[in-house]
C-alpha cells in the first residue's frame, strides 16, 4: 500500500497527537471523559489517514473535489465539537464556583455571629 | 481499646429511603458512627437525615456526583481517627446487617478492603440481565488489567482498614461511577482485596443514579479510566514528580 505525501503527514501528525493526549491523561493533567472525544477523533484520523478508498469515498457523499480537504473539514468540526463540550463544562463549573462561594460567605457569617454570641456571654 | 467504624452512606435525593437506611443501619450497628453524605440534593434527604438525630451529617453545596461524595466521607473518617470505613448505598441495596461481617473479615484476612460481592453465592438481589452483562465485560477487563479475579466489580458494599481509608481520602476516583475504578487504583497502589459473599435488595423507591441499562458511554468512560490507572505510575510515584513541577 503506497502511501502519498500528504497522508503520510497526516498519519505521523496525528499518531504523535494520539500519544500526547495519552501521555497527559496518564499523568493526570487531563480527565479521561474529557478526552474521550479527543482520542475518538484522533482515531477517525488515523484510519482516515490510512485509507484512502474510505476517504475518497466521504469526500464524495460531501461533493468535496480533493479528498484531503475532507479531512480538514473533520478536523474543524472535531475542534468546534470539543470546545462546544468545553463550554458546558465551564459553564457547569461556573456554577458550582459561584454556590460554594455563597456558601462560604453564609458559613463565614455564621461562624462570626456564633463568634459574637460566645463573646457577650463571657 | 474500643475501634471506631465509620459507615459512609452517599446520599443524593433519597428522601424516601434516607430515614429507613438509617434506622437499620443503626439498629445492626449502634456503636458505629454513620455518617450521610447529602450530595447536593434537592429534594429532603438532609432534613430528614438530621430528623433521625442517629447521623453525622455532611451538606455537599454542590453535587460531586458519587465519587467525590464518598471521598468527602473518606476524608472525614481519615481527618477524625476512624479505624475501619463501611460504603453503604443509600438506596437500602446493601444489607446492613452485613456490615459486621464486612469488618470481620477484613480483621481476619491481613487486607486492607473487602468487597460484599453479589455473585459468589447468587444469593438475593442479581441486577438486571443488561447491568449483569456490563459487569461480566468489566470484570474480564480488570482480569486483563490487574489480573485480578473479582465477581463484582461494580459493588459499592465495601469495607476498608485505616489503610485503605487514607489512601482513598486522598485519592479516591471521583468520577460517575467509581467502583471499577477504585479496583484497578487499589491494586495499582499496593492494597490488598478481598470478596465477601452478601446478599443484597432490590431498590426499593427513587431512581438509580446508574440509569437502568448500563449505556455504552458509560462502560466506554469506565473501561478508559481502568485502562489509564493501570497504565499510570503509582500514586506515590506521580508525587514525587509534582514536586518537581514548576
Amino acid at each position: 500500500m503506497i502511501l502519498e505525501k500528504i497522508q503520510i503527514i497526516s498519519l505521523i501528525l496525528s499518531i504523535s497527537f494520539l500519544l500526547f493526549i495519552f501521555e497527559l491523561i496518564r499523568r493526570k493533567k487531563v480527565k479521561e471523559a474529557y478526552a474521550i472525544l479527543w482520542l475518538f477523533f484522533a482515531a477517525v484520523f488515523i484510519l482516515l489517514s490510512i485509507w484512502k478508498d474510505g476517504l475518497d469515498y466521504l469526500a464524495a457523499i460531501f461533493g468535496i473535489y480533493y479528498p484531503p480537504a475532507f479531512l480538514f473539514l473533520f478536523l474543524i468540526v472535531a475542534i468546534i465539537l470539543i470546545l462546544i463540550q468545553f463550554s458546558v463544562v465551564v459553564s457547569g463549573q461556573n456554577e458550582k464556583i459561584k454556590k460554594l462561594t455563597q456558601e462560604l460567605g453564609l458559613l463565614k457569617e455564621n461562624l462570626e455571629s456564633r463568634k459574637r454570641s460566645i463573646n457577650q456571654d463571657e | 481499646m474500643q475501634e471506631k467504624i465509620c459507615i459512609i452512606i452517599p446520599c443524593f435525593n433519597e428522601q424516601n429511603n434516607v430515614i429507613e437506611v438509617i434506622e437499620e443501619t443503626f439498629r445492626h450497628n449502634e456503636s458505629a458512627t454513620i455518617l450521610i453524605i447529602n450530595d447536593g440534593s434537592s429534594d429532603n434527604t438532609y432534613e430528614f437525615a438530621v430528623s433521625t438525630r442517629k447521623a453525622r451529617i455532611i451538606d455537599l453545596p454542590c453535587n460531586l456526583g458519587v465519587g467525590g461524595a464518598v471521598q468527602a466521607g473518606f476524608m472525614f473518617a481519615a481527618r477524625q481517627g476512624f479505624d475501619y470505613a463501611v460504603k453503604l448505598d443509600g438506596d437500602l441495596q446493601h444489607p446492613p446487617d452485613f456490615v459486621s461481617s464486612l469488618i470481620a473479615e477484613l480483621k481476619n484476612s491481613s487486607c486492607d478492603i473487602v468487597i460484599g460481592s453479589r455473585f459468589i453465592d447468587y444469593d438475593g438481589f442479581q441486577s438486571s440481565f443488561t447491568r449483569r452483562i456490563g459487569i461480566g465485560v468489566l470484570k474480564s477487563w480488570a482480569k486483563l488489567l490487574t489480573g485480578i479475579a473479582v465477581t463484582d466489580p461494580t459493588s459499592g458494599f465495601r469495607a476498608y482498614n485505616r489503610n485503605a481509608i487514607e489512601f482513598m481520602a486522598e485519592h479516591y476516583p471521583s468520577f460517575d461511577y467509581p467502583e471499577p475504578e477504585e479496583l484497578i487504583l487499589a491494586c495499582k497502589n499496593g492494597l490488598k482485596l478481598k470478596e465477601l459473599s452478601v446478599k443484597m435488595r432490590a431498590r426499593k423507591s427513587g431512581v438509580s443514579s446508574i440509569s437502568s441499562s448500563i449505556s455504552l458511554y458509560y462502560m466506554v468512560k469506565v473501561s478508559l479510566a481502568m485502562f489509564f490507572i493501570a497504565l499510570r505510575p503509582t500514586e506515590k510515584a506521580l508525587k514525587k514528580t509534582k514536586e518537581y513541577d514548576s
